[in-house]
């Protein structure tokens, strides 16, 4: 049992190198699918073991931590870790169909190769604690994202990858740098060491600019405002369901990493006591949540659109771990999960739709509700979840984090979130305006319903937008109890 | 190249030392500096001097493409191959000591099997990232294998 805790990392580890050497063909995809569903399974058993048991401690090699490698779980990484593969057991199944028809068939087993990869890094990300290890597992997914993005078959997909890869790099590298800092005060790499060394140190002004390092890098590849530039393109021009897996998990783990350093390995009392990071996060958040969603208002691609409103999401995630209470947390850990599941549905919809029409412009999608149904209602429901309308798993986060901003008295920031939302019904009404109330174009009408293959995935985050609205107790215990961790002073 | 006649001479020359000195680095690593990967970059920079000198399509007949995609996943699979050997022994993930009846000897054993991996990827990941460079007009692996 406890030797799953590494396995589920290696797992998809393994996968990687054995579709390189598979011929091309339904081969890889057989074997990514198998992976991404045992290590769904396994991520399933370790949440209800960590819920049950409490933190899950896991030395590489036996070498006894801090020395050694650690993987650490408690309820806020198993959580992650279950959005992660949830996401992708869901994604890889609709990945045969879309990606045989988005890129070219000899570099099919690669795409596989690449995946398998970014999935591995994330997962890795989440389950490690260590934070040169979290270093290492970011730099695998990100370099694996960085040529998945540049596979799309719009040549723009190329500049945007470039784009990712410079701004992605310097995130990482600024991670890289605060770690040293770290290390050369503590002497130690592993989280909860560290944790217990920091408060001695802490008025050094090494570990100060650690410290600023890891946020800056780390919010760079959370794709926190005004550090997303790179995000909008590189989720227009990737292949439909790079966007659909990296909107749903990449973002997702880098979020679960600045909250790991903030409240695990500095500890509340510093990040949002010492320093005024709560002021800056909430400050840069407010803007972010204005900005992009306005900006995603005028996109004219679909794909685009969805892009700007993610930096808003993330956006209102940070809002409510940049409360500090637990209140806050558990909004922006539900949160943080909730999106996984709107942003996996409405991508992988418009997934289905670029494979019956090969394109995701707005203009083009005009009357598709009529030829594709199924899609555009699930989309619709991915949609209403967005923008957190009641009975969706997007109300019940935004619920929370405007209970969390009333609890401390903040009502502009309830007021904000509200405002928020008001946005993300305009652009997410004109998407479903153009889809199903214009007519659709002049001449003969050849658009079918995507194949059950396509549709199966859809609708099963479409239904979990609902299930999660309603039966709200499993998701909000698991955040509750993660963010509970969290401010306990650590696992 | 043909006319560099030095040139030839003295790669064929210094080669076999090249890549005798990278397998040096690669099974001393244990006891003295040195490891996989650094042993698979002398050994990768051997072979690109010999593409450099005697050019892509000797280079390709002594290491096919097709060879390095295989060499690639093949160095990775044995890292993690002796990782799950040590987990179906009975220890942690990696954990070398469960290799043999001692400690000792199972932490050498491990030590020298996942660097010959690692040695192995790099060698030739480094190896198909030169082709790549050096054969930039050329479209792909099977374009190459027919004209």
């Amino acid at each position: 049992m406890d030797q799953i805790l590494a396995l589920i990392v290696v797992l998809p580890l393994l996968a990687a190198p054995l579709c390189l050497l598979l011929p091309n063909g339904r081969a890889p995809w057989v074997v990514a699918t198998a992976t991404t569903w045992l290590v769904f399974c396994g991520a399933c058993l370790l949440l209800n073991d960590v819920l049950a048991n409490g933190t899950q401690s896991y030395a590489l090699g036996d070498w006894p931590p801090p020395i050694g490698i650690e993987y650490r779980l408690d309820a806020l990484n198993a959580l992650v870790v279950f959005i992660v593969s949830l996401i992708a057991a869901v994604v890889t199944p609709f990945a045969g169909r879309s990606i045989a028809s988005e890129i070219s068939a000899k570099q099919i087993n690669l795409f596989y190769v690449l995946y398998l990869l970014c999935f591995a890094g994330l997962l890795g990300m989440a389950m490690t604690g260590d934070v040169f290890n979290l270093f290492v597992f970011l730099e695998i997914s990100s370099l694996s994202t960085y040529v998945l993005i540049s596979l799309g078959r719009d040549r723009r997909a190329l500049t945007a990858a470039y784009q990712y890869l410079m701004m992605g790099t310097i995130g990482a590298t600024f991670f890289l740098i605060g770690i040293g800092l770290l290390y050369a005060t503590t002497g130690t790499l592993n989280m909860a060491d560290l944790a217990q060394r920091l408060p001695e140190v802490e008025q050094q002004r090494t570990v100060l600019s650690g410290f600023a390092f890891i946020v800056a890098g780390l919010g760079l590849k959370a794709a926190v405002f005004p550090v997303h530039l790179w995000l909008p393109n590189a989720y227009t021009f990737a292949p439909s369901v790079v966007s659909a897996f990296i909107a749903a998990t990449a973002t997702k783990v880098a979020v679960y990493a600045l909250v790991r350093v903030l409240f695990t390995v500095f500890g509340v009392n510093y990040s949002f006591g010492a320093l005024p990071l709560q002021f800056v996060l909430l400050t840069l958040s407010v803007i972010g949540v204005f900005a992009t969603s306005l900006l995603a208002i005028r996109q004219n691609d679909a794909k685009k659109l969805l892009a700007y409103s993610s930096v808003a999401q993330v956006g209102y995630m940070i809002i409510g771990v940049a409360m500090g209470t637990v209140l806050g947390i558990t909004g922006g850990l539900t949160h943080l999960f909730n999106h996984a599941l709107m942003k996996g549905c409405l991508f992988l919809a418009l997934g289905a739709v670029m494979y019956r029409l090969g394109s995701t412009g707005v203009t083009a999608m005009r009357g598709i509700g009529y030829s594709m149904p199924w899609t555009m209602s699930a989309f619709v429901i991915g949609g209403l979840s967005l923008i957190g309308v009641p009975l969706t798993a997007g109300f019940i986060s935004k619920w929370l984090i405007v209970q969390a901003a009333l609890e401390l008295g903040w009502w502009w920031l309830a007021i904000v979130v509200l405002g928020g939302s008001l946005i993300a019904v305009i652009y997410i009404w004109r998407l479903v305006e153009t889809a199903w109330f214009r007519a659709p174009d002049a001449g003969p009408n050849q658009l079918k319903e995507a194949p059950l293959s396509l549709l199966i995935p859809i609708w099963i985050l479409a239904l979990a937008n609902i299930w999660f609205g309603v039966d709200t107790r499993w998701s909000l215990s698991v955040a509750e109890q993660a963010a509970t961790t969290l401010l306990g002073g650590g696992p | 190249m043909q006319h560099h006649l030095i040139l030839r001479v003295v790669t064929r020359f210094v080669l076999p030392f090249i890549l005798l000195f990278a397998l040096y680095v690669q099974f001393h690593g244990d006891f003295g500096p040195g490891g996989g990967f650094q042993a698979g970059v002398i050994f990768a920079a051997g072979m690109i001097l010999y593409t450099l000198v005697f050019g892509l399509d000797n280079a390709t007949r002594v290491v096919p493409p097709s060879a390095l995609r295989v060499l690639m996943a093949s160095g990775v699979l044995l890292y993690l191959a002796v990782g799950f050997a040590t987990v179906l022994l009975g220890g942690n993930f990696l954990s070398y000591d469960t290799l043999a009846e001692n400690a000792k000897d199972g932490q050498h054993y491990g030590i020298l099997l996942v660097e010959l991996g690692v040695g192995i990827t790099v060698t030739s990941t480094m190896i198909a990232i030169f082709y790549v460079f050096v054969g930039r007009n050329l479209p792909s692996d099977d374009t190459r294998a027919g004209s």
